[in-house]
């Protein structure tokens, strides 16, 4: 369990005067979940698209996957899943169409795929919409689906940008235990979030502030290091230093 | 009223920092104003004159003289044997010309009717007709003035008379379906060339999939090609819809290879795509990027491509801009293959523009798209 799957060092973006994300450091150990914290703009989205190719780092180094960001992105890609907040399904494609589509940009044999969909299907119950524009399912059917074409050829690590905004309790719940399910089959989770009840379902958060990791560290132990009965409470008390946490 | 006047502020404020739409706002009406007013002008000036004179003396001159005095013609070449117009006019060099037999002057001489042959390129039917109108009556202008009695070759006060045969080269009917089928195959290449290319990418940034796309091992020219090769695909079918349905019903005449024809088409479509990728490299959304294909590519190929208005009569400005507008190119080409009947040495220097076009085009895309990554 003490493999790193991601180091980073001093990793910097800035886009003109503005510094999204300010030499931030930060390891995550191989089967952690581990929670992006932060407010709207704090640089957790930014940090995120560093390390998996989608934006070039200003300045600092990075590790995915044991590989370099800068000189091995091929690598990394076909090593990590991503969902974004927006699904990245194919609304008018079938839930079917779309799990083809998926493993076979990830390079799995027809026959991989056609295991695996029936698998998938099953496991989310969702074989009897299998041939449904994904349009027409309900908004936290997509994104159990969209979780799962993320994971469908078994990456290494899976990134989770804001995952469940805009989604009712319940279904949220849902899908943290397919998050869990992951994690327990040895896949690590690095997921933003700005649901702080979230954060005290992660293994280890850190919490970003105008673009500086403020606070890292397991939920339970940075309660107690600071304080505070919550994280919640703990995230008031970095984002607005100005006024002081209540004990 | 205070209440209206602040949403009148606020709506004030929407135009004036959404620069792109306050820039369309202001520069469509001046842009169509100038398109319109210039381009869809009738009349036609510089008209590119050949004559056939195999025994040039005073008399063919002074015609010769009249047309060159005219101030639409210029004369381009002239020539001794009429078979040597037939390069001429194919290639454009000429849109006109006036053909004198070997005893026009000793016809006249004598009193008898001469005859005299005017053939005009008609590849564009109003263009064409107005041509043969304009040199009909420099004809005649020369005979009048020879009958009022100003001193010439043959003396004051004679009567002659001067017979024009008129032959339209090209599209001898003037059926502007003829004119109308390459213009319009240009313009239907580009609708889902251009548009549908932009459209589709830039759905795929709204909703989110490009990203999945980008992070996935695919390569950026991967993620392209497997946009762009459906549209060519598409694009490709369209024009042979095009084509069959020309044929059979306008019967448009298709004279020259077939094989070229869809060559140079497949050409514009990758021209077309590229800027659709261009386009959609640069817009965010799927309005902007339809607003950039519906001015960057469907107005130009319209306007300025001579589809429908004739770019000879435009003013030089206009014509330097239609260098860039491959619709120009391609329309010229089209034309040529399917109503002249020329091949490929005739339309070399069109393709090369083409061709130039898709590589710069190409070129730029792929790097617009690298560039999203910084």
């Amino acid at each position: 369990m003490s493999e790193l799957v991601i180091q980073a060092s001093e990793l910097t973006r800035t886009f003109g005067d503005f510094t999204a994300v300010d030499r931030i450091s930060f390891d995550v150990k191989a089967g952690e979940v581990f929670g992006f914290l932060g407010a709207n703009g704090a640089g957790k989205t930014t940090a995120m698209r560093m390390l998996i190719g989608l934006l070039n780092p200003t300045s600092g180094t990075a590790r995915v996957a044991g590989h370099d960001i800068y000189t091995e992105s091929e690598a990394i890609k076909r090593s990590i899943g991503y969902m974004s907040q927006r699904f990245s399904l194919y609304e008018d494609l079938t839930p079917r169409e779309n799990i083809r589509l998926y493993g076979g940009i990830y390079g799995l044999t027809l026959a991989q795929i056609r295991d695996r969909t029936d698998v998938m299907l099953k496991r989310l119950g969702l074989t009897q919409v299998a041939g449904q524009a994904v349009r027409s399912l309900p908004l936290g059917w997509r994104q159990k689906l969209a979780f799962s074409v993320a994971l469908v050829h078994q990456p290494r690590i899976v990134f989770l940008d804001e995952p469940t905004s805009g989604v009712d309790p319940i279904t949220r719940r849902q899908f943290w235990e397919l998050i869990y399910e992951a994690a327990s089959n040895g896949t690590t989770v690095l997921v933003t979030t700005h649901y702080m009840d979230e954060a005290e379902y992660c293994d280890r958060i850190s919490i970003m502030v105008a673009g500086r990791i403020a606070a890292i560290g397991a939920p339970a132990d940075l309660k107690r290091e600071h304080g505070v009965a919550s994280i919640d409470e703990l995230f008031v008390g970095l984002a607005r230093p100005e006024v002081p946490s209540s004990p | 009223m205070t209440a209206l006047g602040g949403l009148l502020r606020k709506e004030w404020f929407h135009i004036r920092r959404d620069r792109r739409t306050a820039t369309v706002l202001v520069a469509l009406p001046v842009v169509q104003v100038l398109l319109f007013g210039y381009a869809i002008r009738t009349d036609v000036n510089d008209v590119r004159l050949a004559v056939v004179d195999p025994a040039p003396n005073s008399v063919t001159l002074t015609i010769r003289n009249r047309f060159a005095a005219a101030g639409v013609f210029r004369i381009v070449a002239v020539v001794p044997r009429a078979e040597d117009l037939d390069p001429l006019l194919q290639s454009g060099a000429a849109q006109q010309a006036i053909v004198f037999g070997h005893d026009f002057a000793a016809d006249l001489g004598r009193g008898e009717p001469a005859q005299l042959l005017v053939i005009t390129d008609a590849t564009e039917p109003n263009t064409g007709s107005l041509l043969q109108t304009y040199a009909e009556a420099v004809i005649q202008g020369y005979e009048r003035e020879t009958m009022v009695g100003r001193p010439g070759p043959f003396g004051p006060g004679r009567t002659i008379s001067i017979i024009p045969q008129v032959r339209l080269r090209f599209n001898p009917t003037r059926e502007s379906s003829n004119l109308f089928v390459p213009g319009l195959m240009a313009f239907v290449l580009t609708i889902i060339s251009s548009l549908m290319t932009a459209i589709s990418l830039t759905r795929e940034k709204e909703t989110g999939t490009m990203e999945a796309l980008l992070v996935s091992p695919l390569r950026p020219w991967e993620i392209i090609v497997g946009k762009v090769t459906p549209y060519l695909a598409v694009g490709f079918i369209s024009m042979i819809a095009v084509l069959v349905e020309a044929r059979l019903v306008f019967r448009v005449p298709l004279r020259g290879s077939v094989l070229l024809l869809l060559l140079e088409g497949a050409l514009f479509i990758l021209v077309s795509l590229a800027l659709g990728l261009l386009i959609s490299a640069r817009t965010s959304s799927q309005r902007l990027a339809m607003l950039g294909a519906l001015l960057g590519t469907m107005l130009p190929n319209v306007l300025l491509s001579g589809f429908i208005f004739p770019l000879e009569s435009m003013p030089a400005p206009l014509q330097w801009i239609s260098y860039v507008i491959p619709g120009r190119w391609f329309v010229t080409i089209a034309r040529g293959i399917m109503l002249k009947g020329i091949g490929l040495g005739y339309v070399w220097r069109e393709t090369l523009y083409l061709a130039a076009m898709a590589v710069v085009l190409l070129a730029a895309s792929v790097r617009s798209f690298h560039e999203r990554l910084e």
